[in-house]
Order: C-alpha cells, then structure tokens, then sequence
C-alpha cells in the first residue's frame, strides 16, 4: 500500500515529481518524500507518519505550514492532497498528540503564535491550566455569497444569503428612498427602495455585503421598481430561505472589478450598459437557475400521523431521534445533509427537535389518541 | 433554454382564446342602500326615482330590477335633483353650485344613464365688461316649469332667474331681481329690509303663468310672469323653511324655523295682501326645531294630509330624526333611526285630476329608505324589494350559497313573508315601478348570507339585480344579555305625546359585542346551519317549518388542552338560557356548543352528512358530532411563546411587553428624582405630563420615515396559532387503497392538520347514522417552511376537480368524484399556492405568488368558468383576492396564472376583507358600510341590469318610445377606480387585443354592452411575469395543458351537473 511513498530516496536525487516532507514531532524530525503526482490517500500517510515517528498508540494530529506559513490541518484526502501539490519545495508538516493539539488553532498566524505560546509555557511549566476542548472544523457552509459577477454591471452587486439552518435572523431593515437616474432625458428623481438599519449580529450584517443606503433593484430576479415597500417586503420575507438582493451599495469603492472583459465565461458580460439599471431578465435566467435555487429551498415537513399500522411493508418506522424515512434517494440525501448540517452546530440535532416539536407542541393533542401515542411510535419526518 | 420555450406558452393563441371565451371582469350592480344618501327627486309619470349622494353619485330606480347609475365627474355632494317629468331626464344641482343634466340616452341600441350638459352659474359680473351674463350667487332652489323647458332658479342674493334646461343656458332678461319685488310691493310691506335668499319657488300646476316664490325672511309672493308683477303678496313673520301649494291653488302652506307651519288662502278676492286663516306650531308650546319640509296634499274622499319633517319640541325630543303625518286628527310621528334626507309622495299628477290622492309616502334618511302606504288604515311600511340597509347592524361576516334547491328556496320566502306579513292588496305594493326589468330569470338561485354585530344571520336574494332581503335569523334569543328588556322600559316610559311610532330597521347599536357572528356555513340540502360567533358559540340550527319550544343542548370544549401557564383575559362566554325556549318557525338552534377559552370563531365547517361540526379559534379547534351531541376533537394550535393570543382581544391594543417597559420607566424615573412621590393632584400631572412626553417622542425607530424588518416568520410569531381553515373531504390519507372521512385544519402559522375519521356509515334507508361514536386520529401534520398562513384547503380528485359538496354526490346531484384517480390536496396559503399528492403528501405543483407579485393572498375560491361560446365547456379554476386588491384566476391542478384585474382600491381594507366569491366566477365586495358591488371574472356569468324604461319626451319626431337597455355600468357610483378593460400586458401583446379593449373603454357598442357576446370579452392576455419561477411542475403541466381541453370536452356531459366546492374564508 505504501508503495507510493520512496523512504528510501535521497535528496540527492532530487526529480520533480517527488516533493521532500520534513515532519517534527516535538524536538524530533523525520525525513521522507511523497510522489507530487499521486500522493495516495490520507490514512495511508496519516499511518506512515505514525509509523516513522514510532507514536503508534497515540493519537496525532497532523498539520502543515502553507506558502503563507499558516498552519494548517491535514485530516482528510482533500487537504491533504492540497498540501503535496502546495509544497515548494519541502512539506513542512507538524504532528502533535491530539490532547496537546486542541489548544492550538489552526490558521493564519498560528505558527508564530504558538512559538510565542509554546515558551510562554516552558516559563509557566506544569502550572498551566488545560484549554477549552474545542475540535476541530469538520465541516463548512456558506452563509452568504456574490453572485453572478460576471454579469452585473460593476456599480451593482448581486448577493445571496443563506438563511438555511442558520440561526441568526436574517437582519436588516428597508424603506422608502428617492435615487438619481441617468436617463435620456438627463438626470431624473425615481423612488427606489434602501437598506435603512442593520440588526447588530444578524446575518445581513456579518456578512458585510449589505450595508446601509444601499439600494435594492432586484429580489430574487425580479425588480422592484414599481413596487411599493409592502410589496417588497412581502417579496423578500416569502423568499428569506434563499434571498437574492440585487443592490446598487451606496460605497462604490469596494465593488468586485473584473479582470478584463475577454476573460469572461462567455460573451454574456457585454451586459447592459445602456440601460444600467434594468437588467435584462435573460441574465437573470441564465445565471441562477430556479429549480437550483429550489433544490435547497423549503420542503415542507410532513409528520406521519400514528395511523393504524398499515399493512404496507415499507411503512417501518424508525427509532426515535433518527429520522429517516425516506421517500427518494435524493431527497434523503438532502434531508441527511441538512440534517447533518444542522447537527454540526453547538446543540446537536436540537434545531429539528425543536422544530418537531413546535409542530406538536402538545403531545396529547387528540382525544382520540392514546397519551404519549406519538412518542411511542415516534415520528417519521418525510421530505 | 428550456425556460424560453415554456414561457411562450402564454402566448399560445388557441389558449387565449379560450381564456377570453372563459373569463372577463365587469364590476355589474350594486346592491343595498347607497353611502350618505344627500338628494332625492321621484318622476311620477315614470315613476322612477333617483338618489344623490355626497360622492356625486346618482343612482336612479324603478320596478325591482331597474336601475340606473351615473357619477358626477367632480365628487360634490347632490344638494338637489328634479325630473323633468316623462323624459327621462334629470337636472342635478351640486355643492359647487353647478347645474347638471344627465339622461337615459340610447346609445347604438343600447343606453345608460349619462351626463349630457353642465352648467357653472357665473358668479362674478364679467371682469372683462363685455359679459352680459347677470352675476348669479348661489344658487339655493330649483323649479321646473314649462314641462321641463324651463328651469327657474332661487339664489342666495334673492334674485330669480330663469334657464333654458335644453341648452342649459341663462335667459337673459327675464331676471327677477328683488328690487323689483320690492318695488311692486305696497308701500306698507316694505320694511327697507333686504328680503334675503329666495327659500322655495313652487310653481302652479294648472297655470304654468305663476310662480310662488318664498323669501328667507318669511316674505311670500305670488309672481305673474306675463305681466311681470306681484299678484299676492304674503306677510309672514318667520323665517321661512319650506312652502307648498296646494294643487287647485287655492291654499298656501308655509313652514318656519320656528317650529311652526301657516295656512294661507291664495285665492280668496281680490286683495293684494293676505293673511294666514291659520297658523299653528303642531308641538308647541315650548321651543320647537324647524320645519324643514311640508306638503300638503289633498284627498278626494275629503280632508288633506300635512307631512312635514322635524318640528319637534327643541328640549325634549330635539334629538330625534322624524316625519309627522297628519291627516284630520290623526297625527303619527314617525320615529326614524337616522337623520331624515328628504320625503316624498306618490300621488296622482295628471292635471285633469282634482285631487293629489296620495298612496305613498317615501322617507329617504341617511341609512335606510321608508314607504308608507297611504291608503291602508294605519299607514303600514311597505318591505322594499332593493335598497334594503344591509348594514342595519354592522356586517361582520358574509357568505355565499349558490344552486339553491327550489325546496329550500320556497321554505325560506315563506318564512321570510311570515316575519314581515307582506302587503294583501296589489295597490299598496312598492309604489316606485317605472321601467321594466329585461333581464332573463336568473338559471340559478344564489342566497347570500351576512351575519351581523347584533347576532343575526340575514338571507337575500342574490339571484338578480336586486338584492332582497328573504329571511332574518336571530340568535341573541339564545343568550342571556344585560340589555334585554332596555327597549320595552323605553317605550313605556314615554308619553302618549308626542305619538312616537318606530320606523325603519337600521339599528346599529348592539346589545352586546359577545353575539356577533364571525362565520356561518349553510348546508342546502339538509337545510342545517351552523353561526358562529364572537365569544366562541357555535351553533348548530336546523330549519323548521313550525313553531317549538324546546331546550338546546348545551356543550363546551377546552380547545386548551390543559395547556399550562396561559390565561385568557378577554372577555367571558355567553351564558345561554336554561330551559325549553319557545322559538318561531325558522332556523332552530339544536346544539350550542361554546369554545373554552371563549375567543372569537375563526374558522367553521359543517358536514350534515357525516353529522359533524369543526369551528377553530385563535387558540385550536374541535370536532363535535352534534348528531350524538359529543366531542370527537379538540386540539390545540398555540405555540408555548405565543402570549398574545392567550390574554384575549382587549390587549391587543397595548401588549404587555409594552405596558411593563413603560412602567419599569416609570419606576425609574422615579428613582431618579430621588425624592418620594407624594400622592397629590400636582405630582400626579406632572407623571400624566411626563407620559405624554414619553409618547410624544418615540424612538428613534419610530422617527425614520417608513421602514419594514425584513425577517422570516418565526414559529414564535404572535397569534400563530390562529385557525383560518377548516376543510372536510373523504379521500386517501392512510393509504392509496381505502379512502375515508378527513379533517384538514390551516393555521395562521402555515401548519396543516389532517385527521383521519371514523364514521360509522349510513344504513340504507335511514337517514341518521348508527349510535356510535366518531373516531379522528392524527393521520399527517405539514409544516409549510414559509410559515405563512393557510387560508384555504381544498382536495381534488383523479382527474383535478374539487370534491363535491356533503350530499351532492350521493343524491346524484353532482358528478360523484373519481375515486380511481390519485387525490391531491391544494393548499393556499397568503404567499403561495402548493398542490400535494395523496396520501404521500409530496409537492406537485406550486405557484409563488407573494415572491413573484409582492402581494398577499386575502381570499381564495375554487370557481366554474363556463365559456360564452360553448355552453357546455367549463373549467375549474382558483379565483384569489391579493392584498393589493387585485383579482387573479389560476387553472387547477397546475396552477398556472390565467388572468388577472385590479378589483378594489389596495387602500379599501373593508372591502378588500368583507369579498366573498361565488361558485360561478362572481364576487361581491362592500364599498361602504351598506353596499355590495358585485363583480364577475367570468365571461359566461354576469349579473348585471337590463331594463327598459319607455319615454313620452319625443327627441326624434318619429318615434316617440324608447326601449332603453341599461349598459354595463362603465363608471362607478361610489367613486372607485373604473373597471379596467386593457390589462397590463396589453402593453406586450400584439395591438389587435389592446385596440379592442381601448375602443371598449372608450366608445361602447353593442357588442360590448351584450353580455353574451364574445367581443365583450375584453380580457386580453394577461400571462404573470413568470420570470424565474419555472420548475418541473410547469413542465408538467405544461405537457398536460394541452390534453386538457380534450379531456374536458370528453367529459362536458357530465360536467354541466357537476359543481365544485367554494372555499369561503
């Protein structure tokens, strides 16, 4: 299995396609090279490491210093792929025995400052105090996104907020407003709609994308121009699960600017700049798609009942606490990620407990019912 | 790509076509009483007659069925209105002191009532020298002479001057001036006063050569037009209000600010000067009100009648709207609820009759019109067939019921005649009967139901043009109320003096708000009913045909749960009377049952088949087999967070949150000062000042302009646990194979309920089912994500009809659902619509309405839209009612946009929450708190006035009769935007559509004016911009649509029985 690895080579024979790794555990350095090209899998590394090192019955973690000297994890095929490729030429790696290594972070700076730290701590010696147990990152999801860049005209921004499983509320505030135009017949007052207040810690305002006085053109495609702020409102708050805002930010500095024309995807960024402020819906189509848009949008939850038990085979309900009665392969995916998703977060699988039950707050909510019917059985979440 | 493609399938041209064959929006009629009534006149020859209003509106009417409507351009109050008798044509005057001349023209076959002329009176002597034209101030009274030729006007600086009604243009020199009075007065009349604004100007029947004209200052003259001089000259002493004279001439009545009323001969020698033979104050001798209107009209069997308005004694009974009639010694004095308008009466005009004869009076008062009849002993009223006062108790819920078996028709007009005793003979029938009504029978009988603040549930005929009232249901009986008896104790308690009679029904003041019915649902077929209320009773009623006594079951249901830790600070429930009641042939209450805690019916449904009741409140709702008189259900809704609705209606005016912040400011306010508050008149309005401040500057949230939080509905939101809708329907919840009773419940936070029921089944033969209780167990709950609140519920069957109605099917009278077929349940809540497969409830297609439209869903119908071009094609669609007052019409199961129309002001809240649609693709809406408009989206089925009224007034020398129709109305009466005929993307369709609907507007034809026609339907391509929102369900459906009407066409023998469910919420 380890054949990929050349213990053996020196860099005396240094070719292109081996990438030497120094790796330190502690004060010791062990010394061995990888093939650029097919650095195999992580868990062969992660046990060729263990191996070299002679920490067999400890468990390690592993991390490497990138082109910027941050320090970062290498805990997955993914990562650590991207170290091999990333050397130049030596793979610094790191390796610590995962106790010690939960008090460090990962990330930029984290080299120097666990230096400083790592002496700080010789000084102390055994008076330290163990750190919080924080794990490590194992999974990401965006919150918030620009979109469709290559399109928009430049003074315009396109972002996508993603309130899914997300507990923060989403934050912000518009009103009424009056914007100057260019129009043929030079310049003309129009009303239009802004950003009037942020909520501190809501996700508008974390994301940074969306500020005060900016002013919003679009809602998920569709212009607001013409429309009243109820409508607006109305528009925004039916699609807060995926809410797209188009807006024109009152600070033009920040704005993306795009590299060069020709180096677009394709010819659709010879966009509208005769009329700037109307985007022809045609962009609109081709750059996010609905049903991609819908993928991860709402599905209503639907709780099966404590029916009598049919005779239908595939009807087993599942243990409580696991919810998986699925409908289609897709749609259990989906449920399983989010599920997955929401799971990650501080409070487990609290989100969708909650959720379920709000839905039925009052577990003796049928006369008809047996008390406690709905636990017995417990429920079978459909997607 | 793809989305290019399915998107110009909008513009499918055979698809268009048969849109505007299916739909078509007409605002028709207006029923009830018109909003702040202002003028009247009557035509006797044609016996019509016609209401003003402060809106400028002139509504005029005849036989049942015949009206007319017109709109003055500028919305100033009608101050008067005179027919010229026999034409057809009406001479308005306005509170801007305009004069305006409308006429029932025929127009290309048709006609409408329209405005022909206007004139503004100069009121400044020309600037520029070169006018002739008198100065002419304002313009107090309007009399017609000549037949019609000729209008005499009375100004406010007492000048007469006189008109040519056919060009509407001053005659100039025939100007009476008041130095000219004076100057023919004798010497001792003068008083070298000014004689004030001429007050009334009457003219003589048999000799068009006299006028009488009154002066404000109590100065009567009777004036020769020929020899331009006074011939009689009386003196009164009073401030003159109101003048009659008699028909012979020969008598003058005159009524004065005083509270009195002078008889004066007109004919008797030669003298110059008269003086009164009797001046009397009829409710003396205290200080009286006015008389602001006498009449004095004669009798052939001998005597006279003197009716005159107010009068009335200043201190005691100041206060009260009434009419007194007087005939020998017989006075009555009418007792009206509200302020009187005007009166008149209907009496014989010929000229060859000696005398007036009248036969009936008519009283137009604010909110409501009263007709005596004359002729029978003891002036009875006489029921109106139109204009009833819906808002006789304010309306608070309506409802309508459509195909009305005959059986249960004829029941409810009899019992309707055995509480008001209709008139026996043909002569005292309605009096006002000009015209006559063209329009066909109604095909079907439709019932509109309005439950009212008082309690009671009213009936009416919305079959036609007319809305009749048909019958009343009161169920304040059932109740004990502290104010039962208050009216009795009045009565007694007032004198014999002045003879007060009670007249008229509008009565808006409630005895207690408790009663008021929030929702009412009518089984026509076992004529069983359920009313819900305020203070969550509801009550099952059963029609019966004779009078019982008999106890009602009483039952309560804790919709609670034992939930712990809320408490209900609203009001209590009512408390029914014990024992066996006596109650009159009628709806008879049979079960009571009363929601714990008692908040206010949000939702109700009824099936008599199944013998079962489901209501819902803010807090849950039950199940109730009132057949077996238990409870199956009950469950509650609330959300543990969800405060407000707990603490019941009166707190939602200030929600505790905001009532501890103020007062923990309060508290530290007074920490602050650092001193004890002493508890003295001083301290205590400096804290009522520093309140006030408090108040006066909010927060700075408050201070920016308008703005709206932009937040997802949360579970915790206020009031989530709301139940808007309550559906009944047997089909396929367990499983694909058996299918059963169902329970589906929506709540205001976007769940769904759906309960599986367990029936026990009819026997053959018998109409009650075995004694055996009903089961509900929980079969599926949907949480929406979008949280937003369901407003309708509905279940399709196989081939993507709604179900029928309990007992439809079973008695053959619809098209029994396909059974075979998969069922799917629709679900609309206020931001979309969303059909989902049965019994896996799994999406199938949706529309985003609010994240396309930005507007809210209000009200939502399943409706039938039969086409104009083949009688026996039809489709099922979803009608719905934005926020924004905007009509859309949805085809179901796709749910694909087909058309849609502005309707109602978005500002017009009432209207836009009171819109009740009907199964036929109508609708009707309140435009203010007593009227009606009725709307229809569909091309086939429209309710609208067809009438012909024939005219003696000769315009054209050949032909001296007219058959006028009456157009679909093409303004509205009470000021609301016009139908819009060129929707919005007339602007993107090809022209040929847009000309049409732009020469509709402007210039109608006949074609237009016919309701059958297929030019009429003006309702161009009306796609909803379906940008973005295209997903595999479109595609579907797509593929679908086209085999559609194939498959509709297979089936159009079975559809023309077949009828769908109405979801009335």
């Amino acid at each position: 299995m380890n054949r990929s690895f050349h213990k053996s080579q020196t860099l005396r024979f240094y070719d292109c396609s081996a990438v030497e790794v120094k790796s330190k555990f502690g004060a010791e350095f062990r010394r061995f090279s990888l093939d650029r090209h097919r650095p195999g899998r992580f868990e062969d590394f992660y046990q060729l490491v263990v191996h070299t090192h002679r920490l067999t019955s400890t468990d390690v973690t592993i991390g490497y210093a990138d082109v910027h000297g941050d320090l970062l994890p290498i805990n997955n095929d993914d990562n650590f792929c991207k170290a091999v490729s990333s050397a130049c030429p030596l793979l610094r790696v790191f390796v610590q025995k995962r106790e010690e290594a939960d008090g460090c972070n990962f990330g930029a700076g984290a080299l120097s400052r666990k230096r400083r730290v790592l002496a700080a701590l010789r000084e102390e010696g055994l008076r330290r105090r163990a750190p919080p147990a924080i794990g490590l990152p194992r999974d990401f999801r965006p919150v918030s996104s620009i979109i469709d860049v290559d399109i928009l005209p430049e003074t315009h921004r396109r972002v996508r907020l993603y309130r899914h499983g997300c507990e923060k509320p989403l934050g912000f505030y518009i009103r009424d407003g009056t914007s100057v135009r260019v129009t043929a017949q030079g310049l003309e007052k129009v009303p239009g709609i802004f950003i009037s207040r942020m909520v501190p810690g809501g996700l508008a305002e974390s994301t940074g994308l969306l500020a005060v006085n900016d002013e919003v053109l679009e809602v998920n495609g569709i212009e607001v121009a013409g429309k009243t702020l109820d409508q607006a409102t109305d528009m925004m708050i039916a699609n807060s699960h995926n809410l797209i805002i188009t807006v024109k930010p009152a600070n033009q500095r920040n704005n993306v600017v795009r590299s060069s024309r020709t180096s677009g995807s394709s010819g659709q960024s010879t966009d509208s700049t005769a009329s700037p402020h109307s985007l022809p819906p045609a962009h609109v189509l081709q750059n996010f798609h609905p049903d991609e848009m819908e993928s991860d949008e709402e599905a209503d939850i639907v709780i099966e009942g404590a029916l009598v038990p049919q005779p239908a085979p595939r009807t087993q309900l599942a243990p409580p606490g696991s919810l998986t009665r699925i409908n289609g392969a897709s749609l259990a995916y989906r449920l399983n990620r989010d599920l997955t998703l929401s799971g990650s977060g501080r409070e487990g699988n609290g989100s969708i407990h909650r959720l379920l039950s709000s839905l039925k707050a009052d577990p003796r909510h049928s006369l008809a019912l047996p008390p406690g019917g709905v636990e017995e059985h417990g429920p079978a979440v459909t997607l | 790509m793809m989305k290019f493609r399915f998107r110009r399938q909008g513009a499918d041209p055979q698809r268009e076509k048969l849109k505007q064959e299916l739909f078509a929006f007409h605002k028709t009629v207006e029923h009830g009483f018109p909003n702040q009534p202002s003028a009247l006149a009557f035509d006797p020859e044609l016996r019509i007659m016609a209401i003003g209003t402060r809106s400028g509106a002139v509504r005029i009417y005849g036989a049942p069925g015949v009206e007319f409507t017109g709109l003055h351009h500028d919305a100033a109050t009608v101050t008067q209105m005179h027919f010229l008798p026999g034409q057809g044509r009406l001479l308005t005057l306005l509170d801007d002191n305009s004069l305006h001349l409308w006429e029932i023209v025929p127009h290309n076959g048709c006609a409408h009532l329209e405005e022909t002329l206007s004139f503004q009176p100069p009121s400044r002597p020309g600037f520029d020298g070169t006018s002739t034209l008198p100065s002419l101030s304002r313009v107090t009274v309007v009399l017609l002479v000549d037949a019609g030729d000729r209008a005499v006007l009375g100004t406010e600086g007492g000048s007469v001057v006189f008109l040519n009604v056919d060009t509407l243009t001053l005659l100039e020199g025939q100007t009476l001036a008041p130095d000219e009075v004076l100057r023919s007065l004798p010497d001792d009349c003068r008083c070298g006063k000014a004689l004030g604004p001429v007050e009334s100007l009457q003219g003589h029947l048999q000799d068009p050569n006299k006028i009488l004209i009154g002066y404000s200052r109590g100065l009567l003259v009777i004036w020769s037009q020929t020899a331009r001089c006074v011939e009689r000259v009386f003196l009164g002493n009073q401030q003159l209000e109101s003048l009659c004279w008699e028909r012979s001439g020969s008598t003058v009545v005159s009524s004065h600010s005083d509270g009195s009323y002078a008889v004066w001969p007109a004919d008797s020698g030669s003298a110059l000067v008269l003086q009164p033979t009797a001046a009397t104050t009829p409710y003396g001798p205290f200080p009286c009100k006015a008389i602001n209107k006498i009449l004095w009209r004669s009798c052939e069997s001998g005597g006279h009648f003197i009716i005159f308005s107010g009068g009335m004694p200043r201190a005691s009974y100041g206060d009260r709207h009434c009419v007194s009639v007087l005939r020998a010694e017989t006075l009555v004095t009418l007792d009206f609820t509200s302020r009187v308008i005007d009166f008149f009466t209907v009496h014989s005009t010929r000229p060859e009759d000696e005398f007036d004869d009248p036969q009936a009076l008519a009283v137009l008062l604010e909110e409501e019109l009263v007709v005596l009849d004359l002729q029978t002993p003891g002036w009875p009223a006489v029921p109106a067939p139109y204009l009833a006062p819906l808002h006789s108790s304010a309306i608070t819920c309506s409802a309508h019921v459509a195909n009305v078996p005959a059986k249960l028709w004829a029941r409810l007009v009899s019992l309707g005649e055995q509480q008001s005793p209709q008139p026996t003979s043909s002569a005292s029938s309605w009096p006002i009967t000009g015209g006559r009504n063209l329009a066909q029978e109604p095909s079907q009988r439709g019932l509109l139901l309005t439950g009212h603040e008082d309690g009671t549930v009213r009936f009416w005929d919305a079959s036609g043009v007319a809305l009749r009232p048909l019958y009343k249901l009161s169920t304040a009986g059932l109740f004990q109320t502290d104010f039962e008896h208050t009216d009795s104790l009045v009565q007694a308690a007032e004198d014999d003096w002045p003879p007060f009679r009670k007249v008229g029904c509008f009565d808006p003041y409630s005895d207690d708000p408790r009663l008021g019915v929030q929702k009412v649902a009518l089984c026509k077929y076992t004529a069983q009913m359920v009313v819900a209320g305020t203070a969550g009773q509801v009550l099952v009623l059963e029609l019966s045909d004779v009078p019982t006594e008999q106890a009602v079951s009483v039952a309560s249901m804790d919709l609670l749960q034992d939930r712990e830790g809320f408490t209900w600070k609203g009001h209590d429930r009512l408390s029914p009377s014990t024992g066996p009641l006596p109650w009159p042939a009628g709806f008879q209450p049979r079960v009571l049952v009363q929601c714990l805690p008692p908040a206010a019916v949000t939702a109700v449904t009824l099936h008599t088949e199944w013998g079962l009741v489901a209501f819902g409140t803010s807090h849950g709702f039950g199940l109730f087999d009132y057949q077996r008189k238990s409870p199956v259900l009950a469950r509650c809704t609330l959300h543990p967070n969800d405060s407000l609705a707990m603490e019941g209606p009166l707190s939602r005016v200030k929600s505790l949150k905001k009532s501890l912040r103020q007062s923990f400011r309060r508290i530290r306010k007074s920490r602050v000062s650092g001193k004890k508050r002493a508890v003295n008149a001083s301290s205590k309005l400096q804290e009522a000042n520093a309140q006030l401040a408090e108040q006066a500057c909010p927060h700075d949230v408050e201070v920016t302009p308008v703005q709206r939080r932009i937040e997802p509905r949360s579970a915790d939101d206020s009031l989530s646990g709301v139940v808007r809708c309550l559906y009944f329907a047997d089909t396929f919840l367990r499983d694909a194979v058996h299918h059963g009773p169902t329970l589906w419940a929506g709540t205001n936070s976007g769940s769904v309920f759906a309960y599986a029921l367990e029936v026990p089944v009819v026997t053959t033969g018998s109409e009650k089912r075995p004694e055996r209780a009903v089961e509900a167990v929980l079969g599926k709950e949907v949480q929406l994500m979008h949280r937003a609140p369901v407003v309708a519920i509905a279940v399709l069957d196989g081939r993507g009809r709604p179900l029928p109605e309990p007992y439809e099917a079973s008695r053959d009278l619809a098209q029994a659902p396909d059974m075979q077929g998969g069922h799917a349940v629709l679900i609309a809540s206020e931001e979309q619509f969303k059909v989902f497969t049965l019994p896996k409830v799994s999406a199938k297609t949706k529309f985003k309405l609010t994240a396309h439209e930005g507007c809210r869903v209000r009200k939502v119908a399943l409706a039938t839209f039969a086409s104009v071009v083949c009688e026996d094609y039809t489709e099922t669609c979803l009608a719905c009612l934005t926020n924004l007052g905007d009509v859309h019409v949805f085809s179901v199961p796709g749910l694909r946009p087909q058309v849609h129309y502005s309707c109602i002001r978005k500002e017009d809240i009432s209207g836009i929450a009171s819109c009740v649609f009907t199964r036929h693709g109508q609708g009707f809406y309140l435009i203010s708190p007593s009227e009606f408009e009725r709307f229809s989206l569909s091309a086939r089925n429209i309710t609208e006035p067809l009438c012909s009224l024939d005219i003696r007034w000769p315009r054209s020398t050949t032909c001296d009769s007219y058959r006028l129709q009456e157009s679909p109305k093409l303004s509205q009466a009470n000021g609301t935007p016009g139908i819009i005929l060129a929707p919005r993307s007339c602007d993107r369709s090809p022209s040929p559509a847009r000309s049409k609907g732009a020469g509709d507007t402007l210039e109608p034809s006949e074609a237009t004016l016919s309701p059958m026609s297929v030019d009429s339907a003006t309702s161009a391509d009306t796609t909803l911009d379906t940008t973005g929102d295209v997903t595999m369900e479109d595609v579907k459906d797509f593929l679908s649509s086209s085999e559609e009407p194939q498959k509709n066409l297979r089936n159009v023998a079975q559809d023309e029985a077949r009828a769908c469910t109405i979801l009335i919420k």
